[in-house]
């Protein structure tokens, strides 16, 4: 009986999290975020 | 038709700095060739070094760098050179209102496609066990009337919300008098709601709120595809254009000044720079020059100017620098005109019906027809009106034109990512339908069946080394062409340019000249614009000649568009003798010449009223106005802002084959949508009879739909291929 109210709200909780990364302006840039991860920032180096 | 001339004249950027309120600015630059993360860091590491930068960062997706300065008073073209430097051209450009709402409406689709996913995701939850009871699986009354409150309850805001877009169009259609794809959606969606609700409360056995919201999530998706499509070209195409700054330089009291254009009153003196264009109708004060009139009246040759003369908006200035006065307003200047003539052309176009209208004006009256019978003919042969109404809404729900929908945008998207591959970007899906349906090609000729840049005729290596000092110190186009042909090596001292006349210096301690004719010393020649003279003092005169030469695959452009089943014709602005040369390299019989802007516009027109649909190919300005009125437009991409503007698809710089591919591939498009249309016909011609008589229920309307939709888009795919 709680289950299907429960489901309701994760998949609920999914559109908001969609909704946030809609709003938060990932899918500007998905080529440029993929070769970011490559470029090393100086500045981002691990301290040891 | 247009002539590139490099000029290298630096241009005053500062009129895309945009000011923000706590002192800084900000610009949008779009920078070409940059591809990974080498390029990436470089560019921002770069950038961000430039004192007075604050921030820069590169969208490696749509090429587009935003740079935030400091203070206000900073200066983009700093940025522009340190790019160039880099191996990066950059070209500023003014994203717009447009653009932002236009992202907003995208960024609406996506959200209402999500929720529509959520909705026919949950919905189903409650769905699946309501089919199991269709086929005699143990489900008691109450149980099936709480499981369709709660697939309601999910099932109804979902379609409400995702809807909106189809709502909102279907009552903007109805508002103008027309019927268009969104209205027996809309009129679909909610009745299947209002009889899903009603069964709910009257506790009977179909509910198909499932149906109402995986109809329009699969509905959602076409419409999102043509938005996208719709997207890239504008973000590739819009931007291009963007550096014919909307500014003059204007003399006041002595002192330069930047104005924008409408600020411009007859009486202003401006200055015109070499390389500059000429943003209103104007009379030689001072100086002497030559102006490239290519864009406006599709002379190749460039022409002499001096003080008295009266230059018309658009012409580019090339050799010296000229003080002009003020004629005419910029909105009555002669580009102005032209302008008027592209918005009436691209009225007449918006008036074209796209494919899926045409066939949604037949379907629409047919569907609704049928069902309304289902109802009145059920309750009159004794079904009752509650039974009859819920086969009307089934005939409705499963004849629903989510094949339509997506048979059009589905075929669209995959032929328009086919053609950007070949580099040829298209503007819109109506574009790819008119393109499909051409019989006759008409070509400009400078720029699109030419390269559109002087061309030594014959040259010999000797000759050419011998005036190539003196042509490198120039930048007279012809004299480029020249030095183009040399390569790099010396360059001639104490040179001088004569503006409107040649260039003059010392080669080896010996002094020459080069230029026109009579400047160089050759008497009594008639001197044409398309040669040069180069003699050293007290020697013989050597004559260089240089042609528009045509583009290499032009020849066989022509054939394969003939072989294709099309007539071609070449309509310039050139001389005859010019034209009638490169319509027989071409093989191109039909050919005219010597037209205004307004007579090509009229030439095409002619033909439309004889019933041909044209496809106009051309860049020049003076082509604008044709390529508005023309059934569908092609431009290079190295064609002007407003060429770009009025053509359907621009196809980058090199290869004319791309209009053959282009061709090709909207004919195959339409072939798709066709085989789309009839499947969905024959769909419909089973399904239909089915639902009147009562054999539909909620999981048939499931299946059939979804099933429907994915026969249509695997169809799509076949778009182009082998």
């Amino acid at each position: 009986m709680f289950l299907a109210p429960l489901s309701v709200g994760l998949g609920l909780m999914a559109v908001a999290a969609f909704w946030w990364t809609l709003r938060d302006g990932q899918y500007e840039d998905p080529v440029g975020d993929a070769n970011r991860i490559l470029v090393d920032d100086p500045e981002d180096r691990p301290l040891v | 038709m247009a002539l590139t001339y490099d000029t290298g004249a630096a241009a005053d950027l500062s009129a895309f700095l945009r000011r923000k309120d706590d002192g800084g600015a900000s610009v949008e630059l779009l920078v070409r060739g940059a591809r990974c993360a080498g390029c990436l860091s470089k560019i921002e590491r770069e950038v961000r070094a430039l004192p007075g930068v604050a921030l820069a960062r590169l969208n490696l997706t749509t090429g587009k760098l935003t740079v935030e300065f400091t203070d206000a008073s900073a200066d983009p073209g700093r940025v522009v050179a340190a790019l160039d430097r880099l191996g990066y051209p950059a070209t500023p450009y003014d994203p717009g209102q447009a653009q932002a709402a236009y992202d907003r409406e995208g960024r609406a689709l996506i959200l209402a496609m999500a929720v529509a996913a959520f909705g026919a995701m949950n919905t189903m939850m409650f769905s699946v066990p309501l089919w199991a009871g269709l086929f005699g699986q143990e489900l008691g009354p109450a149980t099936r009337t709480v499981m369709m409150w709660l697939s309601g309850a999910v099932g109804a805001p979902c379609a409400i919300y995702a809807g909106m877009p189809f709502f909102r169009s279907a009552w903007r259609s109805l508002k103008a008098g027309r019927a268009n794809m969104d209205v027996p959606i809309s009129i679909g969606v909610i009745l299947t709601l209002a009889i899903s609700f009603s069964e709910t409360v009257l506790k009977g056995r179909d509910a198909y709120f499932d149906a109402a919201v995986s109809l329009l999530f699969l509905l959602l998706i076409g419409r999102w595809l043509d938005h996208q499509l719709r997207a890239k070209a504008r973000s590739a195409a819009g931007d291009l254009l963007a550096l014919q700054a909307p500014a003059a330089t204007r003399i006041e009291g002595g002192a330069e000044r930047r104005v924008p254009l409408s600020d411009l009153a007859p009486g202003d003196i401006l200055l015109v720079r070499p390389g500059e264009r000429l943003p209103v109708d104007a009379m030689v004060e001072e100086g002497a020059s030559e102006l490239d009139n290519a864009l406006l009246t599709g002379e190749t040759a460039p022409v002499a100017v001096t003080p008295g003369e009266l230059c018309r908006a658009g012409a580019v200035n090339l050799t010296g620098v000229l003080r002009l006065k003020v004629v005419a307003r910029s909105e009555d200047s002669a580009l102005a005109g032209i302008a008027r003539l592209v918005e009436a052309g691209a009225q007449a176009r918006s008036r074209y019906v796209r494919l899926a209208d045409k066939a949604a004006a037949v379907y629409v009256p047919v569907v609704h027809t049928v069902a309304a019978l289902t109802f009145v003919g059920g309750w009159a042969l004794g079904l009752g009106p509650r039974e009859a109404l819920i086969r009307a809404v089934a005939v409705l729900i499963v004849t629903c034109p989510c094949a339509l929908g997506l048979a059009v945008p589905a075929v669209q998207i995959t032929a328009s990512a086919r053609l950007f591959r070949k580099g040829v970007l298209v503007k819109s899906g109506a574009a790819l339908e008119r393109l499909a349906e051409v019989d006759h090609v008409v070509f400009d000729k400078t720029g699109v069946l030419t390269e559109g840049r002087p061309r030594l005729v014959d040259p010999v290596p000797a000759v050419v080394a011998l005036a190539a000092p003196l042509a490198r110190a120039s930048r007279h186009p012809l004299a480029r062409a020249l030095a183009a042909e040399a390569g790099p090596g010396p360059m001639a001292t104490e040179v001088r340019e004569h503006a409107g006349l040649g260039v003059e210096g010392v080669i080896d301690g010996r002094r020459a000249r080069l230029g026109r004719a009579a400047f160089v010393g050759v008497a009594n020649h008639d001197h044409t614009e398309t040669e040069l003279w180069f003699g050293f003092d007290g020697d013989i005169k050597i004559r260089f000649r240089f042609t528009d030469a045509l583009r290499p695959d032009a020849a066989e452009t022509v054939k394969a568009l003939r072989a294709r089943g099309l007539t071609v014709e070449i309509l310039s602005g050139d001389a005859p003798a010019a034209v009638a040369r490169i319509a027989e390299e071409a093989g191109v019989e039909a050919w005219r010449a010597g037209l205004t802007p307004a007579e090509k516009a009229a030439a095409v027109d002619a033909c439309r009223e004889m019933g041909r649909k044209v496809l106009m190919v051309g860049d020049g300005l003076n082509d604008a106005a044709a390529l508005a009125r023309a059934h569908a437009a092609m431009a290079p991409g190295t064609a002007l802002e407003a060429s770009q503007n009025a053509a359907d698809l621009v196809f980058s710089g090199e290869g004319l084959t791309a209009v053959v591919e282009a061709v090709d591939l909207s004919r195959s498009a339409r072939r798709r949508a066709l085989e789309n249309f009839g499947f969905a016909a024959l769909y419909n011609l089973v399904a239909a009879p089915a639902a009147i008589l009562g054999f539909v229920n909620p999981f048939v309307a499931a299946l059939a739909m979804s099933g429907s939709s994915l026969v249509v888009t695997l169809n799509a795919l076949r778009t182009g291929g082998r």
